[in-house]
């Protein structure tokens, strides 16, 4: 096998592409929050980019994807990825794509599933303590997590395989991140949504969304970059990745309209927050399973989705749990339904002829692969679910006792941005501190007296 | 002397605004407001979540006038704000002491 340029290239196109979902999450969920916690929420995300990136070079790749013959994490050492760089990728069989390229496109998954926690945790969290949190999380839950499900193992020239995660040698579906990254994610949100508690003033004062533009224009990104993490996880320009386009394209768009017809049925108005929240749970769905379900399929399963996740976001008033942003209600049960689903209405699919034909998929329950399939997904949903769930809590607790995890009450109400940031997202104060005889604060002369203000009376 | 307050809902103001200029008033001062009255708020719905909007955005009118003219100023402002829908406003009087112009320091009417 060498080097196929035509594959590499949409290989490093889809490593940008998945990179902008997280500045696009970034905007999503800082729509969502009040005006004064804006900028903190989308700093988590940023924080994950800075911070996993760099962890990802020094030892994440290999703890995702190094071989050490155990199916639960990679290998303990350097990712060493200065030497390979005239290696080809080997995941369960050799691309013709450099290493590199798949470390790349790799990263951006280990960097946009702890920005997806930070939704849970909406104008609460300190900031310091969610860097460490990030570093540690990625290191326990998503660095392993990731060997389970998307390391295949080293193919060596006589056709053995040895180093795959347990979860991917018991041939578990899910072709981009249902488990590793949406549910994942979730579980963990879950967490610590409860270790951090419930805002002030949750079910009581509800803080709407101060900016549903940037919530449509988050979505927007989130669902351009989705191309690249769906058809990317090809690792090829093929017949694959066009599969893995064509579902996402149509299961979100279907999850757009499930999600508005209950809104308009149950509420009497479809919303833009609802538009922009169903195009989410249908990418979520579709992750896992973009590959191995028909078109029509995925137009099920996107109705399903936007239907199944609209009214799993109200749970969180029942439950009593703030999840501020929904990371539970889209993400984890979003990912539930995909990676069952395959269970259902997964099937197989041949490209190629003769000697260089691939098939990939097995059939589910109605393709007449009875139960098995269904049981392995549902083996591979709850085994990260509860990995993450509690290695989380115990994380978190743990931040909360030593660092502390949440702000103050009185930097809470003042508006996290000012007290961690000392910033502000929006220039609110009009004539009296803006653009209308600001001056730079050492210029300003206090004056006190009605002589300096020069006037005798 | 009298200041006229009105509040009135904000895509009303260019209606008003002609309406006291034709009337031959020639300043005011006008603020954004929020604020309710029988009307109420009104609801809004975020994820199936429903949020109560007390405070509904208006605009706050302020005219000075003389004694004579604020029966009539009243009756325009109410004329041309009225859509007659419920939240359309109030318009009150209050009598004023003095004023005086900055530039030039004249008071009472001819401040006006």
């Amino acid at each position: 096998m060498t080097m196929n340029s035509g594959d590499t290239a949409w290989v490093l196109a889809s490593t940008a592409l998945v990179l902008l979902m997280t500045p696009g999450l970034a905007f999503f969920y800082g729509g969502m929050t009040k005006a004064k916690s804006t900028l903190n929420m989308m700093m988590m995300s940023f924080a994950a980019i800075a911070i996993v990136s760099v962890l990802w070079v020094l030892f994440g790749f290999s703890l995702a994807f190094g071989n050490s013959g155990s199916g639960l994490y990679g290998k303990f050492d350097l990712s060493g990825l200065g030497s390979a760089v005239n290696e080809l990728t080997n995941n369960g069989g050799v691309y013709g794509i450099p290493l590199l390229a798949f470390a790349g496109f790799q990263l951006m998954f280990a960097v946009i599933t702890p920005a997806l926690i930070s939704g849970a945790i909406a104008d609460r969290a300190k900031f310091l303590t969610w860097g460490i949190f990030v570093a540690l999380w990625v290191t326990l839950v998503y660095f392993p997590v990731a060997h389970w499900v998307f390391d295949f193992g080293d193919k060596d020239a006589d056709g053995n395989i040895t180093g795959a995660g347990w979860l991917a040698a018991r041939g578990v579906e899910d072709f981009a991140g249902g488990t590793a990254v949406h549910i994942n994610a979730g579980a963990a949100g879950l967490a610590l949504a409860i270790v951090l508690g419930r805002r002030i003033g949750f079910k009581k004062h509800p803080s709407r969304p101060h900016n549903l533009p940037f919530v449509l224009l988050g979505a927007g990104l989130l669902w351009f970059g989705w191309f690249g993490f769906n058809a990317g996880s090809a690792l090829g320009a093929n017949g694959q990745a066009a599969l893995a386009l064509m579902n996402t394209q149509v299961a979100t768009a279907a999850a757009v309209a499930g999600w508005l017809l209950v809104e308009k049925i149950r509420d009497g108005h479809a919303t833009s927050l609802g538009a922009a929240s169903g195009a989410i749970a249908g990418l979520v769905a579709i992750t896992p399973a973009c590959a191995f379900l028909a078109p029509w399929a995925s137009v099920l399963l996107g109705v399903i989705a936007g239907v199944i996740c609209s009214l799993a976001v109200g749970l969180k008033y029942k439950l009593n749990f703030d999840d501020s942003l929904d990371v539970v209600g889209v993400h984890m049960i979003g990912g539930l339904v995909g990676c069952l689903f395959i269970g259902f209405f997964g099937t197989s699919f041949t490209t190629g002829s003769g000697d260089s034909a691939y098939t990939w998929g097995v059939n589910g329950l109605f393709y007449g692969g009875g139960w098995n399939l269904l049981g392995t997904q549902a083996l591979g949903a709850f085994s990260v679910l509860a990995y993450s769930f509690v290695v989380t809590l115990i994380l978190g607790y743990l931040l909360e006792k030593t660092l502390g995890f949440r702000i103050s009450r009185d930097a809470e109400l003042e508006g996290i941005d000012l007290t961690e940031h000392a910033e502000t997202a929006y220039e609110l104060e009009g004539n009296s501190g803006g653009g209308f005889g600001g001056l730079p604060k050492a210029e300003k002369k206090r004056i006190t007296t009605t002589e300096e203000a020069g006037v005798s009376v | 002397m009298k200041l006229v307050t009105a509040i009135i809902k904000p895509f009303k103001l260019d209606d008003v605004k002609a309406a006291l200029e034709a009337y031959g008033i020639d300043g005011m001062t006008v603020s954004e407001a929020s604020g309710y009255g029988r009307q109420r708020g009104h609801t809004e719905v975020y994820r199936g979540a429903e949020y109560n909007v007390d405070l509904v955005p208006k605009v706050r009118l302020e005219v000075l006038v003389d004694d004579a003219d604020s029966e009539s100023v009243v009756e325009v402002i109410v004329k041309s704000a009225q859509t007659g829908r419920i939240g359309d406003g109030k318009v009150w009087t209050v009598p004023v002491e003095t004023v005086a112009r900055v530039r030039t320091g004249e008071r009472g009417s001819g401040a006006l």
